[in-house]
């Protein structure tokens, strides 16, 4: 008995420091970082969005998308992503990742599938088909490529849109980072960038 | 092997960066714990809440005041939760329904973060911004204050229970060092690229003319404070593999930093407050080296990738980022795996055979490598006790730690923690495999559907919350088996902890004589280890052999 009434004085202690926390930690605290975030960093704050030169932008009906999410290449003259879980592809609204395990048959029916469809598209053999080509990503918002799926798709790229392989070569290695620090993550190629600079290259 | 530097050289950069700012932070949360002075902040703080900073807790009262403290926390974010179509920045989503509601209250009250369901499609920013967040830290908060509680018991020589003063614990965590980190390490995520925002989702037309919302939020406060709590629980439904979460390959590194410095921190805390600090130091050893080990294996695992699907695409790429690669996933799901956190920056049902055993082993040591902010520190101290009571057994001399005699009574507390989670493992994986409720949640079949289901409830019962991602537990069945799971997995063994510190607490200090085990040793340190993998890692080779083991083998 003495600790149920114990259990309920310090429960009604509990509730005042519940209210004093979520005004502290759960209005205060996450304002004053949007506030901050708002003033000093308006453009990563809001999404990192870009326009069809490439130029920084907060305005969402100036934009062509966020520099740090994929988005799907409906056009076969331009690099295209790897594949995505997310919805129809690329939803950023139902972001997901297969969640397919190693031994699926349905990973394995998959992979065999964008093998042989990338092969095709690409006139080259399945096994050159690199991995990242033929496998989902965790977000299912991948934004980059890797630097072998990319120059697959360089001969492609450069016929469709009138530019010589080395043109589009040279772009691609633009829009190239390597490891940060040269030690973290992997090599990598930002798609929605480079076809970006794609478009306006065949456009000059 | 041209991409294994890269991979030492990222663990290197961790390490560099733990090495620096461990002790200064353990020295510091040694300070916050034992010290009887308040700040002006903090005592405005006390007179508002009308609570005592000063009086010195029996064990009984500072454990009735964690329960009734974290009782009203659920309350509070299940309200909230069926509450949330009335909030405003609700975004138009309705009511979570009440089986949903009740798991996530359970979810991050016990810092377990286990989310059923999809962040950008089930929760305004409301919800998630005072109701989630705030208990990120509380829920933190409280882990470390039991730790702390159970540490000051070891070091007290005047035979009183009394474990020290929760209110303060909590308050003087969440203004020194939670709320100052996280602000700081929420505005460098930012800048990395993690949104800031109270925005709805807008449409863009995109490079090729279709439509894709971008979605907002107040994302980078409530990243920071999940990673340095060890919760987990993100903002979206792919967690940190989401670009606004986990930008870059820097962002990755960073992220991994705040799941690993509070618990090293509270280890080395932990030798200053029993006065000795080579026993924090080997307790963080130990720690250490079982992830270390851990960290190793999933590595090797990951980019070796074995497996029909990894080996016929030509690595294991499924479910993981172009930015992060396999060695920067095979790293975040280690650490993320060996402390309580359960975020995610690649998707563990997608990691190979080997990969995934690991990261299950990891919960199924108890979350001690470095385990959780507090219940980390606690939950070795647990197996500290054990490995004494060993070696006295084997030497038949009476056992003792730090001074503190291990009898019958302190011996039975140590067993029913160490056998709490095993048994709501066990029983619960059994009652998933048993009913038709709980096989309907599978995705696949064979030993990779049996992993899926156990990995849930040992992530729900050692308040992990990372996830096979393809069980689907959005069901009554599955949100009512896994709250279950992550209520007891977290307040028994706390219960049990604060017990035994109640204990200790009314013993005076005995010097160490001739037939004292020293426990801060490289003898000690092995012993620990073994017994951590021996004692806890043996309950579950069974499970194991028939889940990952013998999808590696096939």
């Amino acid at each position: 008995m003495k600790d149920l009434y114990a259990l309920f004085r310090f429960s009604l202690a509990g509730l005042r420091v519940m209210v004093v926390a979520t005004l502290v930690l759960g209005v205060a605290y996450p304002l004053l970082v949007t506030g901050v975030a708002q003033v000093a960093l308006p453009w990563r704050a809001d999404g990192s969005l870009v326009t069809a030169t490439g130029a920084h932008t907060t305005d969402p009906d100036e934009a062509v998308g966020s520099s740090l999410l994929g988005q799907l290449v409906d056009d076969p003259g331009l690099f295209q992503p790897r594949p995505s879980a997310a919805g129809d592809g690329y939803d950023t609204l139902a972001t997901y990742g297969s969640n397919y395990g190693p031994e699926s048959p349905d990973l394995v029916a998959a992979v065999k599938e964008r093998q042989a469809e990338i092969a095709e598209r690409e006139g080259v053999s399945t096994g050159e088909v690199p991995p990242d080509a033929v496998t989902a990503s965790g977000s299912g918002l991948d934004p980059h490529v890797s630097e072998a799926y990319a120059a697959l798709q360089v001969p492609r790229v450069a016929a469709a849109n009138g530019l010589t392989e080395d043109v589009v070569r040279r772009l691609v290695d633009e829009h190239t980072d390597g490891r940060t620090l040269g030690v973290l993550g992997e090599p990598r190629v930002d798609v929605l960038a480079l076809n970006i600079a794609v478009t306006q290259a065949a456009r000059d | 092997m041209s991409a294994l530097a890269p991979a030492l050289g990222q663990l290197l950069a961790l390490v560099a960066l733990l090495a620096l700012t461990v002790p200064f932070l353990g020295r510091f949360l040694a300070h916050l714990y034992t010290s009887d002075k308040h700040l002006g902040v903090e005592r405005v703080t006390y007179r508002v809440l009308r609570v005592d900073p000063d009086a010195d807790q029996t064990w009984r009262a500072y454990a009735t005041t964690v329960l009734g403290f974290s009782l009203v926390g659920v309350l509070v974010l299940f309200a909230l939760g069926r509450l949330q179509q009335h909030l405003p920045l609700s975004l138009g989503f309705p009511a979570l329904p009440a089986d949903g509601a009740w798991n996530v209250a359970v979810s991050f009250v016990t810092n377990t973060n286990w989310q059923w369901y999809s962040g950008e499609a089930a929760l305004g920013h409301l919800m998630q911004m005072s109701g989630l967040t705030v208990q990120q830290f509380l829920s933190a908060a409280v882990g470390m204050a039991v730790a702390a509680a159970f540490a000051r018991a070891l070091a007290r020589n005047d035979g009183s229970r009394r474990v020290g003063n929760f209110w303060a614990d909590l308050v003087r965590v969440v203004v020194r060092v939670l709320l100052p980190i996280a602000f700081v390490a929420a505005l460098l995520l930012v800048v990395m690229g993690a949104v800031q925002n109270l925005l709805d989702p807008h449409d863009v037309t995109t490079l090729t003319g279709g439509t894709q919302p971008i979605t907002g939020g107040p994302v980078g406060s409530m990243e920071a404070i999940k990673e340095l709590g060890t919760n987990g629980g993100g903002f979206y439904n792919v967690n940190s593999a989401h670009p606004f979460e986990n930008p870059t390959p820097l962002s990755n590194l960073f992220e991994i930093y705040l799941m690993l410095l509070i618990p090293f921190a509270m280890a080395w805390a932990f030798g200053i407050i029993v006065g000795d600090r080579r026993q924090g130091a080997a307790v963080l050893t130990v720690m250490a080296l079982l992830l270390l080990v851990s960290i190793s294996l999933l590595t090797w695992a990951e980019m070796a990738g074995p497996g029909t699907a990894p080996e016929l695409a030509g690595g294991a790429m499924e479910g993981k980022e172009q930015r992060f690669g396999t060695a920067g996933t095979a790293l975040f799901a280690a650490v993320t795996t060996g402390t309580s956190t359960g975020a995610v920056n690649g998707m563990h049902d997608s990691l190979t055979a080997p990969g995934g055993g690991v990261a299950m082993f990891n919960m199924m040591l108890g979350e001690i490598s470095p385990g959780g902010v507090g219940s980390g520190l606690y939950g070795m101290l647990m197996l500290a006790v054990v490995t004494v009571f060993l070696s006295g057994l084997m030497v038949g001399r009476t056992p003792e730690y730090l001074g503190k005699k291990i009898g019958q009574r302190e011996i039975v507390l140590v067993a029913l923690y160490v056998l709490t989670t095993p048994v709501l493992v066990l029983v619960g994986s059994a009652v998933a495999l048993t009913a038709s409720d709980g096989l309907a949640g599978l995705q696949e079949s064979g030993p990779h559907g049996l992993s899926e289901a156990v990995y849930a409830v040992t992530s729900a019962s050692n308040n992990n919350g990372s996830g096979f991602g393809g069980l689907t537990s959005g069901t009554p069945f599955w949100n009512t088996l896994l709250g279950l799971c992550m209520l007891f997995g977290r307040f028994l063994p706390m219960v049990l902890v604060l017990g035994l510190a109640g204990r200790f607490g009314a013993q005076t200090r005995r010097p160490a004589g001739a037939g004292t085990l020293p426990t801060h040793q490289p003898l000690f340190v092995l012993l620990l280890a073994g017994v951590a993998l021996v004692v806890v890692g043996l309950t579950y080779v069974p499970v194991l052999a028939l889940g990952p083991i013998v999808e590696s083998l096939s």
